[in-house]
């Protein structure tokens, strides 16, 4: 040690004046020293993983002592890439690149089986006589008689007045009320190139326009004519426990005259039971029958979007392979409170706040340091999870419900950041109680367990939707991939649906959020620490 | 320095010698710790104003309009707050031993008592009294607020409903089920913190216990799955204890049900004992 050695001051200034660069970088340095969190954290990543794919595991059968993949039913896709029903009996004549097709529509009635046995040995049928709300009977023009290809038609249903729809998801209202032979419905298309436009009439000479297609590639010859088609019926009765759901195939029978088709080469018109592999009524019944200018057409199935639980067999969504973000997101605020209530047990706060006084952007610091380490362990967990659960998924037989590619990555990055911002209240959580496993217990409470009240059923139906809305537990929202189409009856019920839209929920999570790390900052700035 | 030092403290001079009086010393000394630790109180009351607070709650949101068929199981929604309450005991249990991990104390307390078992199993006694007696007020809470809102929203004898009486069969199992059921969630928490020895950790993994299984039961597609998942989940199978109707239905049995928590209970006690025994502190 000689005496001309002077000692120098460190690179740089001191933390707290250095910014907020240095704060986070020694916030990433505490974080990543603790091996406990690290391992932590790859935990929560693994039991994602883990779970999800367990969760498919579950052997599928179906009959004839067939397994797995040979028990795969694809379903047929509408032009916009969703898994589709395309079912129902065709009345149809070839209809080239301009024309129109006009009938009129005298009544429309239906007869279904609520549940129990159905076929042609009982009596009626084991029928009885009612229309369900979305039964549809009216004219369409369609690409070809392929299932799932582009369509655009006008119809009056059994319960939502005359509607105009086209390809599958889109959907636009007409006159409202029910026909009857007093007070008929006139229906118009009109084919120019690939644009459809259709009109609805109460009277056959005033005309209001619905509303306009354009089906990509319709090609030259296009099929037009009268169709008819009943969904399910279906009835519901939830309560405690459980929900009970009745369903039963339907068939519906339409009256038409008045028929018009202008541009085609005329023929014959032919008859068609389209697609009939759906949830459909088979028997004698189905079919048409045409006597002077009065045709008879009688179907059953649905021309609509599958949403889990009506497609004709095991369906599943990409959302069902994550069911592991619940233990993952455990860890994770196990791991975030820890992060913060640690310093306190160790009286490292004391330390830390010396070093860089500014004490919001500790708080700052460590939120955005737990956020992204959360978000990135559960991407990469949550990618793992739907693009090898979807693969398992169909190698077990089952059909998992195609989104497109912008839905799959909303899925995927939005689970990740439900992670990141429940790592985030539970930093903010455990610097306003600084007891961890307090902390722990009110975050995982918040988030988790009105999710267990709405999905195990263990409240009514309406509390759960109402759980799901105003509790943390909203934010899982973002995991639904399937919208809830107005047109289809079905089970809109978590965990499939959730009542708010996706990035609502997402919202209603993150308010929860800024709310905690509102009330941290200024506890942390106003106590001692 | 012949002069032998008179034993002051009652406690450490009965951890000494063996049987009955260690134990009491131990109780006693577990007892004096867990009372006068300041979260006890405050957890305590929490227990019981949050699951009265559910309960009435949920009594409150749920309606059965004249005519209609309700296929509500009275008692068992009245006893709601349960699920609620059974996480701050959950955090209560934990802390019980928890606490001590964290501030060092285990190893006072393990050097003035060395009989760790003992020291596992005063822990144990204590809190299984203290959640018993907070699981009574909160039940009791629950049915008497259930007892006077319900009739009122359509739930009454004349309509086949239980009334909320506690000299009746059907009622007095799920409340005093629900007792047991608290007690034995505090066994479970006490077991788990002692193998983890960290209070955090321990919370997240009893509730992910208690919680996950319903969660992944719900997602399952495979009935049976689902069935299976939900007797041997230590939350779906104890609260068939609640169940008054539908029995049949059941996954489980509620006395079955309940012995399935018993097992869980147990079987993280022993691990906990076991690793508290032959693990240092």
């Amino acid at each position: 040690m000689s005496a001309g050695v002077t000692t120098r001051a460190r690179p740089g200034p001191p933390a707290a004046r250095a910014g907020f660069g240095s704060v986070l970088r020694a916030e990433w340095t505490k974080f990543r020293t603790v091996r406990g969190w690290v391992i932590g954290m790859i935990v929560a990543a693994v039991l994602i993983d883990l779970i999800g794919l367990l969760a498919v595991q579950a052997g599928i059968g179906c009959g004839n002592g067939r397994t797995g993949a040979a028990c795969l039913q694809p379903l047929p896709t509408g032009p916009g890439g969703e898994a589709v029903t395309d079912s129902f009996y065709f009345v149809r004549r070839p209809l080239t690149s301009h024309g129109s097709i006009t009938a009129r529509i005298t009544a429309l009635t239906g007869r279904y089986v609520s549940g129990g046995a159905a076929g042609p040995g009982l009596p009626g049928g084991g029928l009885q006589p009612g229309i369900q709300p979305w039964s549809k009977a009216g004219i369409m023009i369609k690409a070809s008689t392929r299932p799932g290809s582009a369509y655009a038609a006008m119809m009056a249903t059994g319960g939502h007045g005359v509607r105009f729809q086209y390809n599958y998801a889109q959907d636009f209202p007409g006159l409202p009320g029910r026909l009857s032979a007093a007070s008929p419905r006139w229906l118009r298309l009109t084919r120019s190139g690939d644009l459809i436009t259709g009109y609805d009439s109460a009277d056959g000479r005033h005309w209001t326009r619905l509303g306009a297609a354009r089906l990509a590639g319709l090609p030259a010859t296009a099929q037009a004519g009268l169709f008819t088609t009943s969904p399910p019926y279906m009835k519901v009765t939830s309560g405690f426990g459980g929900s009970n759901g009745q369903i039963g195939p339907s068939l519906a029978t339409g009256v038409f005259d008045h028929v018009g088709l202008s541009g085609g080469p005329g023929g014959r018109w032919a008859g068609q039971d389209i697609g009939a592999n759906g949830p459909a009524y088979s028997g004698p019944q189905i079919g048409f029958g045409q006597a002077g200018g009065r045709f008879t057409v009688t179907g059953s199935g649905d021309i609509a979007p599958v949403v889990p639980g009506t497609g004709p067999g095991p369906s599943a969504t990409i959302e069902d392979h994550l069911a592991g973000v619940f233990a993952g997101l455990i860890a994770v605020v196990v791991i975030a409170a820890l992060f913060m209530t640690a310093e306190y047990r160790r009286g490292l706060i004391r330390t830390t706040l010396a070093a860089s006084p500014r004490r919001g952007r500790v708080l700052a610091a460590k939120t955005v340091v737990a956020g992204l380490v959360a978000f990135a362990a559960g991407l990469a967990a949550s990618v793992i999870a739907v693009t090898v659960g979807v693969r398992l998924s169909r190698d077990q037989g089952q059909y998992v419900l195609p989104v497109t590619w912008l839905t799959e990555v909303r899925v995927i990055a939005g689970t990740a950041a439900v992670l990141a911002v429940a790592a985030v209240l539970a930093v903010a959580i455990g610097t306003v109680l600084r007891r961890s496993a307090v902390a722990v217990a009110a975050v995982v409470v918040a988030i988790v367990l009105p999710y267990v009240l709405a999905v195990a059923q263990v409240v009514p139906a309406g509390a759960g939707e109402w759980l799901l809305r105003v509790t943390p537990a909203a934010g899982f929202a973002i995991q639904q991939s399937i919208p809830h189409y107005a047109q289809v009856t079905a089970q809109y019920t978590p965990p499939a649906y959730f009542p708010l839209f996706p990035w609502a929920g997402f919202g209603v999570l993150c308010g929860y959020a800024a709310a905690a790390v509102a009330l941290a900052l200024y506890l942390l700035r106003r106590r001692d620490a | 320095m012949s002069r032998t030092l008179p034993a002051r403290r009652v406690g450490l001079a009965a951890a000494d010698s063996g049987g009955w009086v260690g134990l009491r010393g131990a109780l006693y000394a577990e007892w004096t710790k867990l009372r006068t630790a300041p979260e006890t109180t405050w957890l305590l009351i929490a227990t019981v104003v949050l699951t009265m607070a559910v309960s009435t709650a949920a009594a409150a949101a749920t309606r059965c309009s004249p005519g209609t068929a309700c296929p509500v199981d009275v008692p068992k929604l009245s006893l709601t707050g349960i699920e609620f309450g059974q996480a701050v005991v959950a955090v209560l249990a934990v802390l019980a031993i928890g606490g001590e991990y964290s501030t060092g104390m285990i190893r006072t307390t393990l050097t003035a008592m060395p009989r760790r078992l003992r020291v596992l199993a005063a822990k144990a006694a204590v809190l299984t009294g203290l959640v018993l007696a907070a699981g009574t007020v909160a039940v009791a809470g629950s049915l008497l607020a259930g007892r006077l809102i319900l009739p009122g929203h359509g739930f009454t004898a004349a309509h086949g409903f239980h009334v909320l009486s506690l000299t009746t069969g059907p009622v007095l199992r799920p409340a005093a089920g629900s007792v047991l059921y608290l007690a034995l969630i505090a066994l479970l928490s006490l077991g788990t913190c002692a193998v983890l020895r960290d209070s955090a950790t321990a919370v997240g993994v009893v509730l992910g216990l208690l919680y996950l299984f319903p969660i992944i039961a719900a997602l399952a597609s495979d009935p049976h799955w689902r069935r299976h998942l939900e007797q041997i989940g230590p939350m779906t199978a104890g609260l068939a204890i609640q169940a008054t109707t539908g029995l049949r239905t059941l996954p489980i049995s509620p006395w079955a049900g309940l012995g399935v928590l018993a097992a869980w209970a147990a079987g993280a006690l022993l691990a906990g004992g076991l690793l508290l025994r032959f693990r240092d502190a």
